[in-house]
C-alpha cells in the first residue's frame, strides 16, 4: 500500500476535527488558542498534500508558509488579548464566563 | 349732426367736477376745520365751487347762443371709460339747449340755496357734513343733466338718490328721519329698476333694429357709419332712429304682443315716476320733508325730483314714437296733479303742504311732456324751480323764525315780524297759483292749453280729460297755497307773546328776494304765441325737440278758444285764492273750525279720507309691505327649516364620515403600523437569546451549519 493523497487528507481531517473539538470543549482560553493552531495546521497539511499530488507547483507551499506566519502573528495577538482579559476580568479566562466584552 | 360739428368745450367737464372738489374738501377736512377754524372755512369753499360751476354754465350758455341753432351743442370728452366690443362709453359731457337750461337751473338755484344754508344750518354740529352732501348732490345732478350717455345719466340718477337719502336722514339720530331716508331710497329703487330695464330693452332693441339696416344705403349716410352699432349715447340713438329702415324695424318690433317702444317708454317712465314722485311711487316725497329745509328746497322741489321730467324730455324721440306711452305719461301726470293737490287741503305742516304741492306741480310737468309739449314742460320745470324754491326757503325762514315750529295752526300774524319772507312767499304763491303775469301762469297755462289741444291722447275726449283734471288741480292749488299763506302770515301770532318771531339773517332773506323776483319775472321768457310776442324759451329749445315735432299732432283749435281757456285758468286761480281768503284770512271765519268739528258723515268721510292722504301709506303698509314682511317670515321659516336642516344634515353626515374614517385609521392603518413594529420588537426579543456570547455555542452552530451543508451537498447534488 503506497501512501496517497487520501491518507494525507484523512490526517488533515483528523487534525481539524481534533482542533475543532479542542476549541469547542476547552474552557481555558489558552486551550482554545491551541485548538485554533491545530485547525490552521490541518489546513497547511491539506495545502501541501494538494500541492504535492495534484499541481506540482509551489503555490501550496507558499500558502502554507503564509499560514505559519499568520498563525504566529495570530498567536501573539491572541495571547496579548488573553493577557488583557486576564487583567481586566479579575483573573478569569474561562470561556464559559466570558460572554461580554466588558465587565 | 355729427361729431365734428360739435363745438368742443373743455371746461364743460368742470361744471360737475367743481362741486365734487367741494364735496371732497368738506368730506375729508370739514370735521377738523369746523372744530378748529369755524364754519367760515366750511361754507366758503362749499359755495365758491358751485358758483364756479354756475359761471362756467353761463359761459357755456353764451357760447351756445353764438352757434347755429341746428348744431347748438357743446361737447367735452373727459376720458374713455368702457370699450367692450362695439360698445363705447366715455365720460363725456354734452350740453345742448336742454342741458344748458337744466344746468343753469341746478347751478343757479343750487348756489343760492347754498348761500341760504349758511343762515339756516348755523351752529349745526353736522355743518361740514351738510355742505359736503350738498356739493355731492350738485355733482350728481350735473352729471345727470350733462352726461351724454345712459350710463352717465344712470350714475347721476343713482347719485342724486344717494344724496337725497343722506340728506333726508341728515339728523339721523331721530329714528323717524332715518326711516324717512330709507323709505325714499327704497321707493326710488323700484323706479330705478324700471329705468334700468328700460335702458337694457332700448339697447337690445336698437341693436336688433340696426342689424336690419341695409348697408347699401350707406352711400347716402356715410357719416352715420360709426353709429351702426347699438349705442348708449343718447344723441347717437336719436340719430340711428332717424334712419328710415332702422326706424321701421324698431317701431315694428313686438315682444309678448307689446310694442317694444311702448314697453321701453313705460319702463323708463316707471323710473321717472319713482324719481319725480308720481302716483303710485310718490309716497316717499312727503316723508322726505324730514330733512333740513334747504334740502327740501334744492333736492325735493327744484332739481332732483324734476330729473324724471328731464329724462322724458331728453328721450322725447322715443316717447314720441309711442302714443300709448305719451298718454300714459300725461294721464299719470294729470291724476297726480289733481290727487296731490287735494291732499294739500288739510295738511297743517307747512312743509307737507309744499311737498304735496311739489308732487302736484311735477304732475303738470308730466302733462306737458306727455302731450308732446316738451319745451313747455321744461319751462314749467324752470319756473317751478324758482317759485317752489322760493316757497320752501320762505318756509324754512318761517320755521327758523318760529323756533322750529312747522305747524301752521301755531303760526299766524307773521307778516309784521317777517316782512321780507312774507313778500317772497306771497309772490311765489301768486306764481304757483297761476295769477296773470307771474311766472307760473305762463308755464302752467301753456301746458294746459297744449293738453287741450293735443290730438295724440288715446283717451275718450282726447286731451280734454287731461285738461279738466289739470284745471281742477289748478283750482285746488290756488286754494291750498293761499290757505297756507293766510294761516301763516295773517291774524295774530298766538303762540308765545314774549318770544316773538324775528326776520331771518341776511344770507337767507337776500336769497328769498332773488327767488321772489324770479318767481314774478322769469315767466316772461316764455310768453304764449297768442299774445303775438316772441317766445324766447321755445325758440331756444326748438332744435332739441325738432326730430320729434313731426310726430306730435294738435287739434289746431282757434285763438278764441285759447283766450277762453286762459280766462278759465285765471278765474280758477282767483276763485281758489278768494275762497282761501274767505275761509282763513285773519282766522276770523268760524266756518273751517265748525266744519272740522262737524260730526256729519258727509263731511267726516271725505275729510278723513283726504286728511289721511287717501290712506295710501296704510294701503301700502297692509299690502306690499305686509306682503314683503310675510314673505320675509316665510323665507325665514324656509331658511330655518329647510336650508338649515340641509346644512345640519351635511354637517352630521360629515361628522359620521369623520368618525368612520377615524375608526378605520385607528384600527386599520394604525393597527398595521403597530403590528409591524410589534413584530420587529417581538422577533428582536426572541432573536436576542441566541446571542449568548459563548464561543462554543457559536462554533457549534458553525459546525452544525457545515454538517448540514455537507449532507445537503450529498443529498441534492
Amino acid at each position: 500500500m503506497s501512501v496517497g493523497l487520501s491518507h494525507f487528507l484523512t490526517i488533515g481531517a483528523v487534525v481539524f476535527s481534533l482542533g475543532l473539538f479542542c476549541v469547542i470543549t476547552r474552557r481555558n482560553a489558552i486551550g482554545v488558542l491551541m485548538g485554533v493552531e491545530l485547525i490552521l495546521n490541518s489546513a497547511n497539511i491539506n495545502f501541501l498534500a494538494f500541492s504535492h499530488f495534484s499541481s506540482g507547483t509551489i503555490d501550496g507551499h507558499l500558502f502554507a508558509l503564509f499560514c505559519i506566519v499568520l498563525a504566529a502573528l495570530e498567536c501573539a495577538v491572541a495571547l496579548a488579548i488573553v493577557l488583557a482579559v486576564f487583567r481586566n476580568f479579575d483573573k478569569v479566562i474561562d470561556m464559559e464566563q466570558l460572554t461580554t466584552l466588558h465587565k | 349732426m355729427e361729431h365734428a360739428a360739435f363745438q368742443q368745450f373743455v371746461y364743460l367737464f368742470w361744471i360737475p367736477f367743481f362741486p365734487l372738489l367741494g364735496a371732497v374738501y368738506n368730506g375729508l377736512l370739514g370735521s377738523a376745520l369746523q372744530r378748529r377754524l369755524g364754519e367760515k372755512w366750511i361754507h366758503a369753499p362749499a359755495i365758491v365751487f358751485p358758483m364756479l360751476s354756475f359761471i362756467i354754465t353761463i359761459a357755456g350758455f353764451v357760447k351756445l347762443t353764438g352757434l347755429d341753432p341746428h348744431s347748438r351743442a357743446l361737447y367735452c370728452n373727459a376720458w374713455s371709460w368702457l370699450h367692450i366690443g362695439n360698445l363705447n362709453v366715455d365720460i363725456a359731457f354734452w350740453m345742448d339747449p336742454l342741458g344748458a337750461v337744466m344746468a343753469f337751473v341746478v347751478t343757479f338755484v343750487g348756489t343760492l340755496i347754498h348761500i341760504y344754508s349758511i343762515g339756516y344750518m348755523r351752529n349745526d354740529p353736522g355743518y361740514w357734513r351738510f355742505f359736503s352732501y350738498m356739493n355731492l348732490f350738485m355733482f350728481s345732478m350735473l352729471i345727470l343733466v350733462l352726461g351724454d350717455n345712459f350710463l352717465m345719466m344712470f350714475i347721476g340718477w343713482e347719485g342724486v338718490g344717494l344724496c337725497s337719502y343722506l340728506l333726508i336722514g341728515f339728523w339721523y339720530k331721530d329714528e323717524k328721519n332715518a326711516v324717512a331716508g330709507m323709505k325714499a331710497f327704497i321707493v326710488n329703487r323700484v323706479g330705478d329698476f324700471g329705468f334700468i330695464i328700460g335702458v337694457f330693452l332700448l339697447f337690445w332693441g336698437l341693436g336688433f333694429s340696426l342689424e336690419t339696416f341695409d348697408s347699401s344705403s350707406l352711400a347716402t349716410v356715410t357719416s352715420e357709419e360709426t353709429h351702426l352699432n347699438s349705442s348708449l349715447v343718447i344723441r347717437e340713438i336719436e340719430e340711428s332712429l332717424q334712419i328710415e329702415s332702422v326706424h321701421e324695424a324698431f317701431t315694428g318690433k313686438k315682444i309678448f304682443g307689446f310694442s317694444l317702444v311702448t314697453l321701453i317708454c313705460v319702463c323708463l317712465f316707471v323710473g321717472a315716476m319713482g324719481k319725480s314722485a308720481q302716483i303710485p311711487l310718490y309716497v316717499w316725497l312727503p316723508d322726505a320733508m324730514a330733512g333740513p329745509t334747504p334740502v327740501s328746497a334744492l333736492i325735493h322741489a327744484a332739481t332732483m325730483v324734476t330729473a324724471g321730467v328731464y329724462m322724458v324730455a331728453r328721450l322725447h324721440f322715443l316717447f314720441a314714437l309711442s302714443p300709448f306711452a305719451m298718454t300714459w305719461v300725461a294721464l299719470f301726470g294729470a291724476v297726480t296733479a289733481l290727487y296731490a293737490a287735494t291732499i294739500g287741503f288739510f295738511q297743517y305742516d307747512i312743509k307737507k303742504v309744499l311737498a304735496y304741492s311739489t308732487i302736484s306741480q311735477l304732475g303738470y310737468m308730466f302733462i306737458g311732456v306727455g302731450v308732446g309739449a316738451f319745451s313747455t314742460g321744461i319751462f314749467h320745470l324752470m319756473t317751478h324751480a324758482f317759485f317752489k324754491g322760493c316757497l320752501f326757503l320762505s318756509a324754512g325762514s318761517i320755521i327758523i323764525g318760529c323756533h322750529h315750529q312747522q305747524d301752521m295752526r301755531k303760526m299766524g300774524g307773521l307778516k309784521t315780524y317777517m316782512p321780507v319772507t312774507r313778500w317772497a312767499y306771497l309772490m311765489a304763491c301768486f306764481a304757483i297759483a297761476g295769477f296773470p303775469f307771474f311766472s307760473g301762469f305762463f308755464s302752467k297755462d301753456e301746458i294746459l292749453w297744449q293738453a287741450f289741444n293735443s290730438k295724440d291722447m288715446m283717451l275718450p275726449g282726447g286731451g280734454k280729460i287731461i285738461w279738466l283734471l289739470g284745471i281742477v288741480g289748478a283750482l285746488c292749488t290756488s286754494f291750498y297755497m293761499f290757505r297756507s299763506y293766510f294761516m301763516t302770515f295773517t291774524g295774530e301770532y298766538s303762540e308765545n307773546p314774549h318770544h316773538v318771531p324775528k326776520e331771518s339773517p341776511k344770507q337767507m332773506t337776500c336769497v328769498l328776494v332773488i327767488l321772489g323776483f324770479l318767481s314774478i319775472f322769469s315767466g316772461f321768457v316764455g310768453m304764449p304765441h297768442l299774445w303775438h310776442v316772441h317766445n324766447l324759451f321755445e325758440t331756444w329749445m326748438e332744435p332739441v325737440f325738432e326730430s320729434s315735432s313731426s310726430l306730435i299732432a294738435s287739434e289746431g283749435y282757434t285763438h278764441t278758444l285759447e283766450w277762453m281757456l286762459m280766462g278759465i285758468s285765471v278765474a280758477v286761480a282767483i276763485i281758489g285764492a278768494w275762497v282761501a281768503g274767505w275761509l282763513y284770512k285773519n282766522r276770523e271765519n268760524p266756518l273751517p273750525g265748525k266744519l272740522l268739528a262737524s260730526k256729519k258723515q258727509i263731511i267726516r268721510i271725505p275729510y278723513n279720507l283726504i286728511y289721511n292722504k287717501y290712506y295710501v301709506d296704510e294701503i301700502y303698509q297692509h299690502t306690499i309691505v305686509w306682503l314683503i314682511m310675510n314673505l320675509r317670515l316665510a323665507l325665514d321659516w324656509f331658511d330655518r327649516k329647510i336650508i338649515d336642516q340641509l346644512v345640519d344634515f351635511a354637517g352630521t353626515a360629515g361628522r359620521w364620515l369623520g368618525r368612520f374614517a377615524g375608526y378605520t385609521d385607528e384600527k386599520g392603518v394604525d393597527g398595521a403600523v403597530n403590528a409591524t413594529s410589534d413584530m420587529v420588537i417581538f422577533s428582536g426579543l426572541k432573536l436576542v437569546t441566541i446571542q449568548t456570547g459563548k464561543l462554543r455555542n457559536y462554533l457549534g452552530v458553525v459546525l452544525a451549519g457545515a454538517i448540514i451543508l455537507v449532507i445537503a451537498n450529498y443529498l441534492f447534488f
